[in-house]
C-alpha cells in the first residue's frame, strides 16, 4: 500500500498553553513496497509520524492516505480496525505491552481482535516462532519469566501474527545486545523482502539505514529535512552534522580515504568486503610493490 | 488521551504570583476560601472578586486557560445557581414562569451562591497553576512540622506525596504508549458493548501495574544506593524564604478581609 502525506501538520494539546507543534506541514510519498528509514534527532516527530500510519493520531492539517485509506481532521474513518489490521506497528520497547499468561495467548492476541480463526492462529505462531528466533518450548511459559531479548521477539511476534502489509518499526532494536540486533534486523529484511512488505522504520542507527533502507526520509523540529535514495543522503556529512547526525562509519571511512589519497571513492551502498575490493584495485598494486 | 489536560495543571511563568513562597500562597488561599462565606452583600462579594481577579492578571496564566479549565465545573455553577433561584421563596415575587413564582430573593442567593462557588474555584486553582507539585508538598511538610512533635510521620507523608505526583505524568505517558500499543493489536477502547470494553481495560493494566511494580522498585534501589534514610537530619536543596512581596501580600490580604468585614451588611 502507498503511503501519502500531504502538508501533514500535527499539534499536541491544540488551544493550551501545552500547545506543541510535533509535525509542522509534512509532505511526502511512500511507494507500496519500499523499505523507508525515518532518521531524526530525538523529539524530531518520528514517533507522531508513525502514528499516523494507522489512525492512532490524525493530522491536525493536511491529509494522510494509506492505500484507500484517508485520515484528515474531523474524519471519522469507520474502517478504522480494517487499516490497523493491514498496518502493524512495532512500538519502541514493544515488550512493554505484554499482559497475557502465556507467551501463546499473547501472540495470538492480535490476529485473535482481527478476527482470524484459531486454526489459522495455531498455524502462523508455529511459522512466526522460529522466524523471531524463539524455541516453541517458551509457548506455555509467562512472557514476564522471559529476558528482556525474549520478550522483544514475543512482543514482535505478535505484531507479525496479524500479517500487516505495511510493518512500521519504532527503533526496533533499542536497548538489545548487538547481536540481538543484527539478528532482529537481518528478520525484519527477510520477512520484507519475501512477503513484499512495506516498511517504514525509525531507527538512530545510520548503519542499518544504510544497509537496509532504500529511501531515507531525515526529520529535524516536525519538518521533512532531507529525503531521497541512501546513496544520495548518506554522504551529506555537513549537513547531517547540522542536525545531529553522523554519517556511517564506512561513509566516514570513505571520506578520510578521499582526502588522504586524493582518490574519488563513490558510495554506492557498498559492502565493508565490496570496499575492501574496489580498494585494491585502486592501490592495491602500489601498496604490494612497496 | 494525549490531548486530555489536568484542570490546574502547573503553567511554567515568573510572575509575582509564582515566585510567592508557596506556604504564602497556601496560607492565603486557605483563609480566602474560609472568609468567602462570610461575604453577603454586593459590595462585599465585589471586593472579593476584584482580589481574585487582580490575583489571576498578577499570574500571567492566560485567562482562556483558566476559562477551559473550568468547563466541567461551569455546570454545577448553573446548577447551583437555577437551584437556588427555584426553591429559594424571599422578597418579592419578581416574575412568573409556567406559573412557578421567581422571587428576587432567590435570584440574589443564586447570585450569590455561584459566585462564592465561582471564586473559590478560580482562586483554588491559581495555587496549582503557579505552584509545583514539588512547592506545594515541601510547603505541607514545612506548615506540619510542629506535628512531628506527636509522632506525625510528616515527612513520610511529603515524600509519598511528592512521589505520587512525580509520577502522575508518567503514568499518564504509559498509559498513552500501552493504550496505542494494544489499539494497534485491534482492541477497542470507546466502542462495543459494556462488556467488552471492560475486558479491554485489561490488556491496559496488566502492563501498566507490572511497569508501575518494576519502577518502584528502581526507585527504590535508586534511593537507597544514594544513602536515603528518612527524614532525620536531612538538609533541603530548595529552601523556603518568607520575602518581601510575602509580607506585602500578607498586609495586602489582611487589608482586603477588614474591608470584607466593613462592607458587610
Ligand atoms: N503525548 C504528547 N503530548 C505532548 N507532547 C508530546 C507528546 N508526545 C510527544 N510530544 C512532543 O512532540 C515532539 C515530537 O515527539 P516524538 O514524535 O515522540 O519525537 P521522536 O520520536 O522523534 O523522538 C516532542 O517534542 C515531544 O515532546
Ligand atoms: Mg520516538
Amino acid at each position: 500500500m502507498d503511503i501519502t502525506f500531504e502538508h501533514v501538520s500535527y499539534i499536541y494539546q491544540e488551544n493550551s498553553p501545552f500547545a506543541h507543534k510535533a509535525l509542522d506541514d509534512l509532505s511526502f510519498h511512500i511507494p507500496s513496497g519500499s523499505f523507508v528509514a525515518v532518521i531524526g534527532h530525538t523529539g524530531s516527530g518520528k514517533s507522531t509520524l508513525i502514528q499516523h500510519l494507522n489512525g492512532l493520531v490524525r493530522p491536525t492539517h493536511g491529509k494522510v492516505s494509506i492505500g484507500d485509506f484517508q485520515l484528515a481532521k474531523g474524519m471519522k474513518p469507520k474502517n478504522i480496525k480494517e487499516l490497523r489490521s493491514k498496518v502493524g506497528i512495532v512500538f519502541q520497547y514493544p515488550e512493554h505491552q505484554l499482559f497475557e499468561e502465556t507467551v501463546a495467548k499473547d501472540i495470538a492476541f492480535g490476529p485473535a481482535n482481527f478476527g482470524v480463526s484459531e486454526r489459522e492462529i495455531q498455524r502462523r505462531i508455529k511459522e512466526i516462532i522460529p522466524m523471531v528466533g524463539l524455541s516453541e518450548e517458551l509457548l506455555t511459559r509467562s512472557p514476564f519469566d522471559l529476558s528482556g531479548g525474549q520478550m522483544r521477539r514475543v512482543a514482535i511476534a505478535g505484531v507479525l501474527a496479524v500479517k500487516p502489509e505495511i510493518l512500521v518499526l519504532d527503533e526496533p532494536t533499542a536497548g538489545l545486545d548487538p547481536r540481538g540486533q543484527k539478528d532482529i534486523m537481518d528478520m525484519f529484511y527477510t520477512l520484507h523482502q519475501k512477503q513484499h512488505l512495506t516498511t517504514v522504520m525509525v531507527t538512530h542507527s545510520m548503519e542499518d539505514a544504510a544497509k537496509y533502507a532504500d529511501h531515507i526520509l531525515i526529520m529535524n523540529k516536525g519538518k521533512k529535512y532531507m529525503e531521497g535514495a541512501p546513496k544520495d543522503i548518506l554522504i551529506q556529512e555537513e549537513a547531517l552534522n547540522a542536525v545531529h547526525l553522523d554519517v556511517p562509519e564506512i561513509i566516514a571511512f570513505m571520506h578520510h580515504f578521499e582526502k588522504k589519497f586524493g582518490v574519488e571513492l563513490p558510495f554506492e551502498n557498498q559492502t565493508p568486503k565490496q570496499l575492501a575490493k574496489q580498494i585494491q584495485q585502486l592501490i592495491g598494486g602500489r601498496l604490494r610493490n612497496e | 488521551m494525549n490531548n486530555m489536560m489536568i484542570i490546574g495543571q502547573y503553567v511554567p511563568g515568573n510572575s509575582i504570583i509564582h515566585r510567592l513562597d508557596p506556604r504564602t500562597k497556601i496560607t492565603v488561599i486557605f483563609f480566602f476560601v474560609v472568609f468567602v462565606f462570610f461575604a453577603n452583600s454586593f459590595w462585599s462579594y465585589a471586593l472579593l472578586t476584584v482580589f481574585a481577579a487582580v490575583s489571576v492578571i498578577a499570574s500571567r496564566v492566560p485567562v482562556r486557560y483558566i476559562a477551559k479549565g473550568l468547563t466541567p465545573i461551569w455546570f454545577l455553577i448553573v446548577f447551583t445557581f437555577l437551584l437556588h433561584l427555584i426553591v429559594t421563596k424571599e422578597g418579592q415575587v419578581a416574575f412568573e414562569i409556567f406559573s412557578w413564582k421567581i422571587y428576587t430573593g432567590g435570584i440574589a442567593q443564586g447570585i450569590a451562591i455561584s459566585m462564592r462557588f465561582f471564586l473559590l474555584i478560580v482562586v483554588t486553582s491559581l495555587l496549582t497553576l503557579t505552584t509545583t507539585p514539588i512547592e506545594i508538598t515541601d510547603a505541607i511538610e514545612e506548615m506540619l512540622a510542629p506535628l512531628k512533635k506527636v509522632k506525625f510521620p510528616v515527612h513520610e507523608l511529603a515524600l509519598m506525596m511528592s512521589i505520587s505526583l512525580r509520577f502522575i505524568p508518567t503514568l499518564m505517558q504509559e498509559t498513552d504508549k500501552i493504550s496505542k500499543a494494544q489499539a494497534s493489536r485491534g482492541v477497542d477502547f470507546r466502542t462495543g458493548p459494556l462488556k467488552e470494553r471492560i475486558k479491554a481495560v485489561v490488556p491496559l493494566l496488566v502492563p501498566l501495574f507490572v511497569s508501575a511494580f518494576k519502577r518502584a522498585e528502581e526507585l527504590a534501589m535508586a534511593m537507597e544506593a544514594r544513602g536515603y534514610q528518612g527524614g532525620e537530619g536531612r538538609s533541603k536543596l530548595r529552601e523556603l524564604r518568607i520575602g518581601k512581596i510575602d509580607v506585602l501580600i500578607y498586609i495586602l490580604f489582611i487589608c482586603v478581609v477588614a474591608g470584607l468585614f466593613l462592607l458587610r451588611s
